[in-house]
């Protein structure tokens, strides 16, 4: 199991981002037609989708800011920051809310699929496919009964600079 | 063995501080007369605590001063000493040094060491049951502590200019001005210019150094401002001297301001320590011995501070100079010398006892513990026992009921749609819910509160100290102290309120002689007081002074190119004084005059949502008036609806609200829309172009404008309408997210929707950066104008 033991060596590697494990509990989520990992100790909350304000100029995925109970937390629309054509919000409209350091952040995804154990035998290395999201925020893969599924460090992709979320990102 | 005794100290320091504040207000309100005992075991049980505290944590240099502050009070509430205004002065410098100590070990401030000692000597010799006599009143020390300038030595005589009591009734004072090294030829022009001022004699007190006796009815600043011309005025060292009779029976009528370091002193028990080397030498040699033994017993038992904790306080340290101790310093009495060295061998001993405690964490934890019970219980009798809990748990409460008091809203919103016959057992309980949810919302609240009485305690010393200094006399009155106030309001009014007091003391109050030629009383009466009013507190400061001179300050303001004219109305007229640079107090003091101050009391003043007016008439006084919200957190907001969204916008930033008329809008060729408004011309802001938000109203006439005012520049903000006013707790944006140009912060609306709160002065930049409106000043400021590119007329 050479790969396998090169796949956790990588994936510690990222330790600083608050990856500790690639093993362990990961919600998955839809995003288009990709599978989508996070690890599940970021995961605050998952609420659907309304009473958003809005602020202005903005980029257009960064929808306003919710009232959640007493919180001020900004809301992202992952849907349009990777251009997934058709963006609706009804009562299916599922946000989760992540719980980054403190910082808390709610992100729009088109659904939410499920709770999954991943063990080592089940990642695989950062390959080198297009994915909607960019490859330097994934940090490996996932097969589970045939389906694949990308393990994101929603840490780092969401204090990226991109996603403009942190005073940093003005200046 | 090394335990980390910093984590005590915060209490220590917290604890000492209360205790300090408590004695300095006991010894103001004590009575030198008939004392009460149980005021004078409180003040006793304040320096045993701290001594206790300080020896615990190895803060020799405290322990020092309070062991002998301690010795004295213990005499005289026994009853072997009689309480003079003397002692109660004594302990008012002490308290000072103490403070100054326990800031010195908290923020690394600096700590002068030469204070210090002089203080621990005044106690000593009072304590010697010698009454220290002190020549001077010295309520002008005004240089501060200047070393250069040489303290007069007992025996050099002095010349025969006298000040008599009748006189002194006629507003005359002796003056003793010290001087630092001057030529023969300076000496004399500084004779002939004070001669302008009255009469006066020059003596030397030693060689090279000469002191100018000056009788005169002018002030000790006018005597610095002549000097100044001639000498270093910071060298000078400026003391009342007392009446040709005076003996040492008299008491000076003012305390000795701590700051007068240098201040000289007569008799040997006093003056034997001296730092200026001419003196040393001359006057002392004879009898003088360097006292070495002080710095030996402090080595005994103290070294640098984490020795001491590592071994047992360092009792068996090697010797070394503690860092704080006082420089070697010459003393002129043996028995003086005998009494510190016993004094020593007690501390020495009360270390010793504390040194045994250390080795075991717990009880060191339960003597300090002890000693902080005490005189919280004793002192405070009638006030009930307290918890000390952090900040952010009282805050992260606050939160929590503030989320409830928003759900409770919701469910009482919705509930009242329901048909009230049905559901009548549940429109009750919904009621009963928000009765409670009030109460706790009250109280919950009112742990944050504070009294006035923390700021206004603080006072009384002041104005005692300056109204000495400015030879003033100042009855000082407060009332509404239990008025209570958000802490971290209480902590910022401070500083403003600091300076309105001394600007009534200074330019406020007229001296005895101008109020009793007005047909005043001669003292005169400053008052404080604090009160609510509707959702906000009122704090005035009163004096009844000379009042504001409309026609000096008109003048004033006309020089200084403000743009003023006679119709003004007085309150207009008032408020010119707030703004940067002004000042038309005749002579500057050091206590206030120079003109910076009121503008910035008016934007402190500003930044916590309050406002200040003036109300002022000439000849019977001023009441400088502030109003504040009662807490920080909440804002007095008028909400204004902009397409599908509502903002709120702070209250006290609205001048008025109105629906321009077509003929009243202006166009600016490439400067945009401007409103006409009571002969004013102002930009107008328009907030759906600013914040590129979608609305139907897009002319100013559909809709509605609020005139801003910030940082002195007005604005007309053009929203669709107002939808109320209400007070809204404030959010921060930034916690999660980041900081929105043009936004301050967010609130939670009744519905639990999120609003907006929009950051006035920030916008008023905003439209001033965009070619949208007057384009008269550039801001370079990169934030704003990454949002303004889309905007256009």
């Amino acid at each position: 199991m050479s790969t396998s033991t090169e796949m956790s060596n990588s994936l510690s590697g990222n330790a600083g981002n608050g990856l500790k494990t690639a093993a362990g509990e990961y919600l998955t989520f839809v995003l288009g037609s990709e599978q989508y990992g996070i690890e599940i100790l970021k995961v605050q909350e998952i609420r659907g989708y309304d009473a958003v304000t809005q602020i202005a100029n903005m980029p257009s995925f960064i929808k306003g800011v919710i009232n959640l109970r007493g919180k001020i937390v900004p809301i992202v629309d992952l849907r349009i920051k990777f251009n997934l054509g058709k963006v609706e919000y009804n009562e299916f409209t599922v946000v989760i809310i992540l719980n980054l350091n403190g910082r808390i952040v709610g992100i729009v995804v088109d659904g939410v699929s499920d709770v999954r154990e991943l063990r080592e035998e089940h990642l695989r290395e950062v390959p080198s496919l297009v994915t909607r999201i960019d490859t330097k925020y994934i940090v490996g893969l996932a097969t589970i009964e045939q389906e694949m599924l990308i393990l994101v460090d929603i840490d780092k992709l969401m204090t990226s600079d991109e996603m403009q979320l942190m005073e940093a990102a003005v200046h | 063995m090394t335990v980390d005794m910093s984590q005590f100290y915060e209490v220590f320091f917290d604890e000492a501080e209360e205790l300090l504040a408590e004695a300095e207000h006991l010894l103001l309100g004590i009575d030198v007369e008939s004392p009460d005992v149980e005021q004078l075991n409180a003040i006793f049980r304040a320096a045993h605590s701290i001594k206790g505290g300080a020896a615990t944590f190895g803060f020799m240099d405290m322990t020092e001063i309070t062991h002998v502050l301690e010795n004295l009070l213990d005499k005289i509430r026994k009853n072997e000493m009689a309480l003079t205004t003397e002692h109660v002065d004594a302990f008012l410098a002490a308290k000072d040094v103490i403070k100054m100590q326990v800031d010195g070990h908290r923020h690394g401030s600096d700590v002068n060491a030469e204070q210090v000692s002089d203080v621990a000597m005044m106690l000593k010799s009072l304590s010697e049951g010698k009454a220290a006599v002190v020549v001077e009143a010295a309520p002008a020390a005004v240089a501060e502590a200047a070393p250069a300038a040489a303290a007069p030595a007992a025996d050099v005589a002095k010349p025969a200019l006298t000040i008599t009591a009748d006189e002194k009734a006629k507003g005359m004072t002796l003056y003793d001005v010290g001087l630092p090294t001057v030529t023969e030829k300076d000496l004399a022009n500084l004779k002939d210019e004070l001669a302008l001022l009255g009469e006066v004699a020059v003596y030397q007190r030693s060689e090279n150094v000469h002191a100018v006796l000056v009788k005169t009815d002018s002030s000790a600043d006018d005597i610095v401002s002549i000097c100044s011309f001639i000498v270093d005025a910071d060298a000078l060292v400026i003391q009342v001297a007392g009446e040709a009779s005076s003996a040492p029976e008299v008491t000076p009528p003012a305390a000795a301001p701590v700051e007068a370091a240098a201040e000289p002193a007569a008799d040997a028990g006093y003056g034997f320590f001296d730092n200026d080397p001419i003196i040393k030498t001359d006057a002392k040699a004879d009898d003088g011995r360097v006292q070495v033994a002080e710095e030996m017993g402090y080595g005994l038992f103290a070294s640098n501070g984490e020795e001491q904790q590592e071994e047992g306080y360092g009792f068996f340290a090697p010797f070394k100079p503690h860092p704080d101790a006082p420089k070697a310093q010459m003393i002129g009495d043996d028995n003086a010398a005998a009494a510190m060295a016993k004094a020593k061998a007690e501390t020495a001993a009360q270390v010793a006892s504390t040194a045994e405690a250390a080795p075991k964490e717990e009880r060191r934890q339960q003597q300090g513990r002890r000693e902080g019970d005490k005189p919280a219980a004793a002192a405070q009798s009638a006030e009930s026992t307290s918890i000390r809990v952090g900040i952010e748990k009282v805050d992260q409460l606050i939160n929590l009921v503030g989320e409830l008091v928003i759900t409770q809203a919701m469910i009482e919103q919705r509930v009242n749609a329901l048909d009230p016959v049905d559901n009548e057992a549940l429109i009750n309980s919904v009621s009963q819910l928000t009765r409670n949810t009030r109460d706790l919302q009250e109280s919950v609240m009112s742990i944050r509160m504070m009294p006035m009485d923390f700021v206004f305690s603080r006072f009384p010393r002041m104005v005692r100290d300056l109204a000495g200094k400015l030879g003033k006399k100042v009855e000082f009155v407060t009332s509404g102290a239990t008025t209570e106030l958000d802490k971290s309001l209480i902590e910022r009014i401070v500083d403003p309120l600091t300076h309105l007091v001394r600007n009534s003391v200074d330019h406020g109050i007229e001296k005895p002689e101008v109020r009793r030629e007005m047909g005043k009383p001669e003292s005169g009466t400053l008052t404080l007081s604090a009160a609510h009013k509707g959702g906000s507190i009122v704090i005035e400061v009163t004096d009844d002074g000379g009042g504001l001179n409309r026609d000096r300050i008109l003048a004033k303001a006309a020089s200084n190119g403000l743009p003023v004219n006679e119709s003004m109305t007085d309150n207009e007229v008032f408020s010119l004084i707030f703004a940067p640079g002004f000042s038309t107090a005749e002579v500057v003091t050091d206590v206030s005059g120079r003109g910076v101050g009121m503008d910035v009391v008016k934007r402190n003043i500003t930044s916590m949502g309050g406002h200040i007016e003036i109300r002022s008439a000439l000849g019977y006084g001023t009441t400088i008036s502030i109003s504040l919200p009662l807490t920080l957190a909440i804002l007095d907001g008028m909400s204004v609806s902009l397409g599908k969204s509502v903002y709120v916008v702070p209250l006290n930033l609205i001048v008025e609200t109105l629906q321009p008329r077509a003929e009243d809008l202006k166009t600016v060729t490439g400067e945009g829309l401007m409103v006409h408004v009571r002969g004013e011309y102002l930009p107008i802001i328009a907030l759906h172009a600013l914040f590129n938000h979608p609305t139907q109203i897009t002319t100013p006439t559909d809709g509605v404008l609020l005139i801003l005012e910030a940082d002195g520049k007005k604005s007309a903000l053009f929203v669709d309408r107002l939808v109320g006013q209400q007070q809204v707790v404030i959010k921060s944006l930034e916690t999660n997210f980041k900081r929105i140009p043009g936004v301050s912060g967010a609130t939670i609306m009744g519905d639990g929707s999120v609003a907006l709160i929009l950051d006035v002065p920030a916008i008023i930049q905003m439209g001033q950066t965009t070619n949208y409106v007057t384009g008269g000043m550039a801001f370079s400021n990169q934030n704003y104008l990454t949002s303004q590119n889309t905007i256009n007329a």
